[in-house]
């Protein structure tokens, strides 16, 4: 029996600007990605990914297309079917390009941070927040500001603040590119780990293809549209 | 998690940098209140401290602190014989600069009207009242004088035989108390030479006149002192102060004196007002402009730091966004450190405000009321300061966390 269907995209459009100056970012994009999926997706810059990885995500609303997180229509076309912060604070984490911690607040604190935003009571939130430090090797770090800390520490820390809520759906926006290949390879497997330990539906998009071999599925992106790279690794969580 | 607390905590070196910043600008902010409030208070010090219920001074004038008035020692015996007054003493006051160890000292001069008033009533620190009717003062300690100096005024040298505290004309310089006699000497003194002229002066326009070469004794008296000469004389007090008897009306004893066609009658009240809205007013109006405008200026520098700090932390509120927090969150952010700022600023003034305020050469009254009132206004313009800041945080997009 197959998994849930963590995330699906219907046709997803987007359009910059309008007559002569229109740009087509995205073009019929459509996508499924079930729970415990790593999906890989490659591509040229301005070939249209963080156009779709933010419509994903729920920052940058399509021009048309659908968008169904865990099952539900968020999106249709650029309406929003609720409200998208309080869903993205519920099932989306995020991990990016450079670190994106908070400087201000400790390793511990950033991920704490996710937690409280939701609802968790400050001590569980403290708790919870250690033991995902803990599960990523960074807990010996947990009060140390992010300047403090290496890239890779930086974007374990980040991944736990992903997985912090415990969401449906995890986006990574070239997370190893600030990381040299031995770090990088170390954070891919570390989402193919978390998303079967965790049963999240991971999307990454990366330049880096010396990692593919971690990915359940691989895409590319070209002019605005996705499709399949083939002889590609089959599904099995 | 206190966020804005954790802001604070990163960027401690610049936090405390701001918050003196901002302190010193209320410390200022405070110490024209302070100002104001001491200009008020030196203005009336006087009229209340002498506690007369009634003012007689020259008719028509507004004496004897707004304009200059002269009224006879006879007027005293006078006013005595009015039904309800109890006492009546000489007023005599006046200011003087004097060099004081190689520097210009002005001081007001108040004469005590011996032996009924010997200065019982004023607020010693140190030494006693006046304890003969001759060559002693009692000065207020901002004059500079010591205990038993020996200070030269006029022709006459003064001993300092108490110190007051807190004493001061509505100009703001110390006072010096005298007898009433004494006070006239310093007031009236002329050099030797001076006095010559005139008494040769005299003695040349008698000569064209037929009563006195009628009567040679006239002449031999005209050169005595001129004070000694009640025909040309001019009156030689400021004013005349009165306290009514127990149970007496002071309205009433008023009306009986304002009928006189030589004096104006003012009651304490009357007084005071005169002070305020006559001397003072311009310059309390002023300062409290100066207050107005500080504040607004404190209000503007208070915003720009808060939009700078919140443009310093656009990244930071753009991911807060993206994970999904609300507005109430990042505007709370805002808030809370805004008025984190303001309260700390207004600690801070009020810590160096308390340590610098008594070195001012003007009296600086901060009063609790005034405290109270900073406070609300620094939480308003706190707050108010704050919308710049947050209207930009609003503004931030979750994407822009994105971009690097």
């Amino acid at each position: 029996m197959s998994e849930p269907v963590a995330i699906e995209t219907r046709q997803l459009t987007k359009v910059y600007g309008s007559g002569n100056t229109e740009v087509v970012a995205m073009r019929d994009a459509s996508l499924t990605v079930r729970r415990g999926e790593v999906v890989a997706l490659l591509g040229p810059s301005g070939a249209g990914k963080s156009t779709f990885l933010t419509a994903v995500g729920l920052i940058n609303p399509p021009t048309s297309g659908q968008i169904l997180i865990g099952g539900k229509l968020v999106m249709d076309g650029p309406t929003a079917l609720t409200n998208l912060r309080s869903f993205r604070r519920k099932h989306i984490g995020y991990v990016f390009q450079k670190s994106n911690l908070i400087p201000f607040l400790s390793a511990r604190e950033n991920v704490q941070i996710a937690m409280e935003l939701n609802g968790v009571p400050s001590r569980a939130a403290r708790r919870r927040a250690l033991e995902l430090l803990e599960e990523l090797g960074v807990a010996d770090r947990a009060d140390y500001q992010p300047t403090m800390l290496s890239g890779g520490q930086q974007q374990r820390v980040a991944v736990a603040r992903a997985l912090a809520n415990q969401p449906s759906v995890i986006l990574a926006d070239e997370p190893t590119a600030a990381l040299d290949s031995h770090r990088g390879r170390q954070v891919m497997e570390l989402f193919r780990r978390v998303a079967h330990e965790h049963g999240a539906g991971v999307i990454v998009v990366t330049h880096d293809h010396r990692a593919l071999d971690v990915f359940d599925t691989t895409y590319e992106m070209e002019d605005g549209a996705i499709r399949p790279v083939k002889g590609q690794f089959a599904f099995t969580p | 998690m206190n966020l804005a607390a954790k802001d604070i905590r990163h960027n401690l070196g610049r936090f405390i940098l701001t918050v003196f910043g901002i302190g010193m600008l209320l410390m200022v902010v405070m110490g024209m209140a302070g100002i104001y409030r001491g200009l008020i208070e030196d203005a009336t010090l006087l009229v209340e401290r002498i506690g007369a219920d009634l003012w007689v001074v020259q008719r028509d004038t507004r004496g004897p602190f707004a304009e200059i008035s002269r009224v006879p020692r006879s007027l005293v015996y006078r006013l005595l014989a009015v039904p309800g007054v109890q006492s009546a003493r000489e007023f005599v006051f006046h200011t003087i600069q004097r060099e004081h160890r190689g520097k210009p000292l002005r001081m007001s001069i108040l004469g005590l009207s011996w032996p009924l008033d010997k200065g019982e009533w004023l607020p010693l620190i140190a030494g006693r009242p006046l304890g003969q009717n001759h060559y002693e003062m009692v000065a207020d300690k901002t004059l500079g004088f010591r205990l038993n100096e020996r200070i030269k005024l006029g022709k006459d040298t003064f001993t300092v035989v108490g110190i007051t505290s807190g004493m001061v004309s509505t100009n703001g310089e110390g006072m010096a108390f005298l007898t009433v006699l004494d006070a006239q000497a310093v007031q009236f003194d002329m050099p030797g030479e001076a006095i010559r002229l005139q008494r040769a002066a005299r003695e040349r326009r008698s000569e064209k006149d037929d009563v006195f070469l009628s009567q040679p004794l006239l002449v031999e008296r005209l050169a005595r002192p001129a004070a000694e000469l009640p025909a040309i004389t001019s009156p030689d007090l400021s004013a005349v102060v009165i306290r009514v008897a127990p149970g007496a009306d002071p309205a009433a004893v008023a009306a009986t004196i304002s009928t006189w066609a030589d004096v104006s009658v003012f009651t304490r009240t009357a007084q005071e007002e005169l002070l305020l809205q006559g001397m003072v007013d311009k310059a309390r109006r002023q300062l409290g402009m100066f207050r107005v405008l500080l504040t607004v200026i404190a209000a503007i520098i208070m915003a720009l730091i808060l939009y700078t700090l919140t443009l310093d932390k656009l990244h930071s509120i753009a991911l807060l966004k993206l994970i999904g927090a609300p507005n109430w969150t990042i505007l709370g952010l805002i808030l809370q450190q805004a008025i984190a700022l303001g309260a700390a600023g207004y600690g801070i003034a009020r810590l160096v405000g308390e340590k610098l305020f008594p070195y001012f050469p003007r009296r600086v009254i901060v009063t609790n009321e005034d405290l109270l009132q900073l406070a609300v206004i620094v939480v308003v313009i706190s707050v108010l300061s704050s919308l710049l800041g947050i209207w930009r945080a609003m503004r931030v997009q979750p994407n822009e966390a994105l971009m690097g």
